[in-house]
């Protein structure tokens, strides 16, 4: 009942953004009412990217961050419903310490101070203030205003008085603006356009461009363009999304929204038990999360092409540590080649590389429930139900379940009605990726027994791993996803019901540009949907949910 | 009046200091070392300070394997909880037949039963925290006064393996690394009480002087934000003002506290699930905890020995203590899982362990126990039916001699948002009522205040 239920809620939404997507096909975009504005927690990334953007890779930020809870999915929605503890806090002021002592240095004082202080052991008001405006403006991603530079100045002058030496006070300086809220915190500052609407300042539609596309800080030119007023003509805004799009930095923004849509955090804290898969070393868990952003990287940006393809593509990169794991020579171990899988590899798609089904697998062996509800959930964005409380497992204790394989486990779990509808929907998918154990190395057995690799996708039999590819790449609910989660991802917000005119639109945009991503991610950042905002709330609303036990799998396994 | 050590600094030395060289003053110390004669308070009067901290291992003990009831309130501790059997009488209660009623709400496995009993209300799914923990609510009333308002650390490896929040959106995480807790705590900002000439640091003065400034683009950034947005810069800030209350203690002067040291730097060692790294992991960070309980870095803690379904391991072995505890058949003789039991009682053995070295640090005429009160938490009454009814759980610790102890209270099916109302009352909290719904309470385990 439940997997019927299911069933229908899928294909009823797919139905409604395909249904929505041709009768836009050739209106105008939807306009929507737009989203409250946010304020966002910087992520980890995004605060490595923004300090290496100004200080260059060899100032170290070393430390602990604290994680921001996923919400609805991704990081970048619980970003936006985050705040800063008291340890986070505390750990944020360390860091900013330990980076801006660095920036002083006298090994890089002269790389990033743009002048020499009239005098060493005191302040010097002229040459502080010549390093901590420019440096405050990519920080804060706008101007100081007059008070806060000057509050971040005097402070270096008292500090370099008291400690008698200019670099350290202005160390001071810099420590004040990399604790600030207004460099922790995304902030969507408002202004009132023509008729008295809030809208988005030039400053912060540039941030929210520069963390949707390069997941870092706006440049200076981007700034610049900013303070022009720029981005508030199509002309001026179509002008750096065209620069943009063309930069390097592009590939640091893609990879950071597939890194959390794919949840690829989890790695950090992903363990194999080294007795039982032994290739699977920490280098090899680092090279399997690599290799999933190096193949959507090469199959969306370079190639350019579908990405429902990225399903079954049989190419990918390969490294020396991941050579052991999928048992092949690899010609020069120390870089990362280029590498086509043949029929007889049995791989097809991300989702067949070790760094997916490892990911959602247990430390010693493999989980097809685990491995249905990630592709249900972050490939579909359909919901898998909770699993019910009050089961009696003990129903189905057997002996020697250890020298089961998933599949026999599985059928027990599925002489429990209310366990059954839902291992339904997930084990169809999960099983037919059996041939990959815990760490994603290839298998024909699982303890001595042939796997039997058949499944089910939605009404679509299939017999292997390449049959569950090719039915995956035609999911209807495949693309629409995609779409769902780069609008939330840019948003850092869920864009709720009323926006689902805009994604039915970009869902047809996205067929008729032949699903490639680039052309998405460009038509959603020229919309003017993009950066339209209500105005904030002034009442409390409900609690929402955020964060998930690990897995989400916490009822049972298999 | 009694001084417990020789040759300490004068309470008269505290009160000045010097910051480069520029005699200062600075604030009147702690007084912690002037204790009265019996050792049990200070001197002015007031008692020795007391701490609460919370103790979490996933999935409990097999039902019936935990204790022995025997005649009233008297037990026993048995088979996987037999480790605790030597601080029973004089420091713990086990709770059993507490409830956690749903009001309708589904029950959301290995979560409900640890949301409810820490916040006092059922939450609406995954994920939500529907109040602040009752750790937070005790930390803002006891943990003024420490450098730290409270710490939280886990032997799991991840630092989100922490169940201190003050809203879904502010979640307190834990420090997973021995290396780093250490140097947190005993680094070169720690105010070591052998060191008889104390300065201040001058940079540290220089860093309040920065979060001054921070705190001074509150009033417009906030103009700029919705209620939410406005309520998590107030955490924010809330966050700043902490620090700088954590580094104005470290401008006085340390107090000698008499068991107070700086211990020796724990060696670099893997984080992970597999139990015997949780193990050893837990081990170095009580006992860096102990010693920073001794010095008053903080009066409150959360210690998580593994997650709810904990995902605690053997090296070499394809199944994890949650999946065991679904799967394991039980032994034909024996009656119960036996893999499952033997992680349950390698938790409870590490909990012993943390209390032995608590029990080691002497404070007046008692140990760290007498001064502290722990609430012992799970996630299920029974792992193999994810019950919520009947969760057990624990107090250890004399809270100064608040609570009465070695009592086996059963809760014949009153929520347990009863226990948590207890212990934020016994430190100190003023609170009359807690919890929501059928969770409300008014009504404090009256058996266990002393």
């Amino acid at each position: 009942m439940i997997a019927e239920n299911f069933k229908l809620f899928r294909e009823s939404v797919a139905a409604i953004a395909l249904v929505v997507a041709i009768s836009a096909c050739s209106e105008p975009a939807p306009v929507i009412e737009g989203t409250e504005p946010s304020l966002r927690r910087l992520t980890e990334q995004q605060y490595r990217n923004v300090i290496a953007d100004l200080f260059g890779d060899h100032i170290v930020v070393s430390g602990q961050f604290d994680p921001i809870l996923r919400q609805d999915g991704l990081i970048a929605i619980g970003a936006g419903n985050a705040t800063i503890s008291a340890s986070s806090f505390d750990k944020y002021e360390r860091l900013a310490h330990a980076i801006a002592d660095q920036v002083v240095s006298k090994g890089n004082r002269d790389l990033y101070i743009p002048c020499a202080p009239a005098r060493l052991d005191g302040a010097d008001d002229t040459c502080a203030q010549a390093f901590l405006e420019p440096v405050g403006r990519l920080l804060f991603r706008r101007p100081l205003d007059p008070v806060e530079l000057s509050q971040a100045v005097n402070l270096a002058n008292r500090a370099s008085e008291q400690l008698g030496s200019f670099y350290d006070g202005l160390a001071f300086g810099l420590t004040s603006l990399l604790v600030s809220p207004n460099f922790l915190f995304i902030i969507d500052e408002l202004e009132e356009d023509s008729s008295g609407d809030p809208e988005l300042t030039d400053y912060a539609k540039a941030s929210r461009l520069s963390f949707f596309l390069w997941n870092t800080t706006p440049d200076a030119e981007l700034l610049d363009i900013a303070a022009a007023g720029g981005l508030s003509t199509q002309d001026g805004l179509e002008t750096q999304l065209e620069r943009m799009m063309q930069s390097p930095r592009l590939r640091e923004g893609v990879k950071a929204f597939f890194a959390d849509m794919l949840h690829l955090d989890d790695f950090e804290h992903l363990e194999k038990d080294n007795l039982i898969y032994p290739a699977f070393d920490p280098q090899a868990n680092d090279h399997a999360r690599e290799q999933l952003l190096l193949t959507i990287e090469h199959h969306l940006l370079d190639e350019d092409t579908d990405y429902r393809d990225l399903f079954s593509t049989r190419k990918t990169f390969m490294s020396g540590p991941l050579g052991r794991v999928y048992r092949t020579p690899v010609s020069e171990p120390e870089l990362w080649t280029l590498h086509e899988f043949s029929d007889g590899d049995g791989r097809s798609g991300i989702q067949s590389l070790a760094g997916f089904v490892a990911l959602h697998s247990h430390p010693g062996r493999s989980s097809p429930t685990i491995r249905g509800k990630a592709v249900r959930e972050l490939l579909l964005c359909q919901t898998v139900p909770d699993p019910p409380p009050e089961v009696d497992f003990s129903l189905f204790n057997e002996m020697g379940s250890e020298k089961m394989t998933a599949r026999e486990r599985l059928d027990a779990h599925n002489s429990v009605p209310s366990c059954a509808g839902c291992h339904r929907i997930t084990d169809g998918i999960g099983l037919s990726l059996e041939n990959y154990d815990g760490a994603g190395q290839f298998r024909t057995k699982d303890v001595g027994l042939d796997i039997d690799t058949s499944g089910n996708l939605d009404g679509v039999d299939y017999e292997d791993q390449f049959g569950l590819a090719s039915a995956l790449s035609q999911n209807p609910a495949l693309p629409v996803c995609l779409v769902e989660q780069t609008l939330a991802y840019g948003l850092a917000r869920d864009p709720g019901r009323e926006a689902k005119d805009w994604v039915g639109y970009l869902t047809e945009q996205f067929v008729q540009d032949g699903y490639r991503f680039k052309p998405l991610i460009r038509s959603v950042a020229a919309s003017e949907n993009f950066f339209a905002v209500t105005r904030p709330q002034q009442n409390s609303a409900p609690e929402t949910q955020v964060g998930a036990l690990p897995n989400s799998t916490q009822g049972t396994d298999s | 009046m009694t001084l417990l050590k020789t040759q300490k600094p004068s309470r008269r030395s505290f009160l000045r200091g010097t910051l480069a060289g520029t005699a200062v003053s600075v604030g009147v110390p702690f007084l912690d070392l002037f204790l009265n004669d019996r050792g049990t308070a200070l001197a002015s009067g007031a008692p020795l300070p007391q701490r609460f901290g919370t103790w979490f291992g996933g999935l409990g003990h097999t039902p019936g394997r935990g204790i022995q009831a025997l005649e009233g309130t008297d037990y026993e501790f048995i088979h996987e909880c037999q480790s605790l059997e030597p601080y029973k009488k004089e420091y713990i209660n086990y709770f059993s037949g507490f409830n956690t009623p749903l009001d309708g709400a589904a029950s959301a496995v290995h979560y409900t039963g640890w949301v409810a009993g820490k916040t006092g209300s059922v939450p609406q799914g995954f994920g939500v925290i529907p109040a602040p923990t009752l750790d937070t609510i005790i930390a803002d009333k006891i943990g003024t006064k420490s450098r730290f308002k409270s710490l939280e650390l886990s032997s799991t490896g991840r630092p989100i393996d922490s169940y201190s929040y003050r809203s879904s959106g502010n979640h307190n995480a834990a420090e997973v690394s021995p290396v780093n807790f250490y140097q947190r705590l005993f680094g070169p900002e720690f105010r070591d009480p052998a060191d008889t000439d104390f300065k201040p640091d001058p940079r540290v003065m220089l860093r309040q002087s920065v979060l001054s400034a921070v705190e001074d683009d509150r009033s417009r950034l906030e103009r700029t934000v919705g209620y939410e947005d406005k309520a998590r810069l107030d955490q924010y800030f809330t966050s700043v003002r902490e620090l700088e209350q954590q580094l104005e203690v470290s401008l006085s002067a340390p107090p000698a506290l008499e068991a107070c040291r700086r211990p020796a730097p724990p060696e670099d060692a893997p984080i992970g699930y597999e139990v015997e790294t949780v193990n050893a992991s837990h081990d170095t960070l009580s006992d860096i905890l102990a010693l920073a309980l001794a010095c008053d870095q903080t009066r409150v803690f959360n210690m998580m020995y593994t997650q709810a379904a904990s995902e605690a391991r053997v090296k070499g072995t394809t199944f994890t203590h949650h999946i065991l505890s679904h799967e394991e058949p039980p032994d034909d003789h024996l009656g119960y899982q036996v893999q499952t039991a033997w992680f349950n009682e390698r938790g409870y053995q590490a909990l012993s362990r943390m209390l032995d070295t608590f029990s080691n640090i002497r404070e007046g005429d008692g140990t760290l126990l007498d001064n502290m009160l722990v609430f012992v938490q799970t996630d299920t009454s029974d792992a193999k039916t994810h019950s919520v009814i009947g969760i057990p759980s624990m107090t250890i610790g004399k809270a100064g001699g608040r609570v009465n102890t070695g009592l086996h209270i059963n809760g014949n099916s009153a929520p347990q948002s009863r226990i948590g109302l207890t212990l934020m009352q016994m430190m100190d909290v003023s609170i009359g009522e807690w919890g929501t719904k059928s969770m409300r309470t008014s009504s404090p385990v009256a058996e266990l205040i002393a």
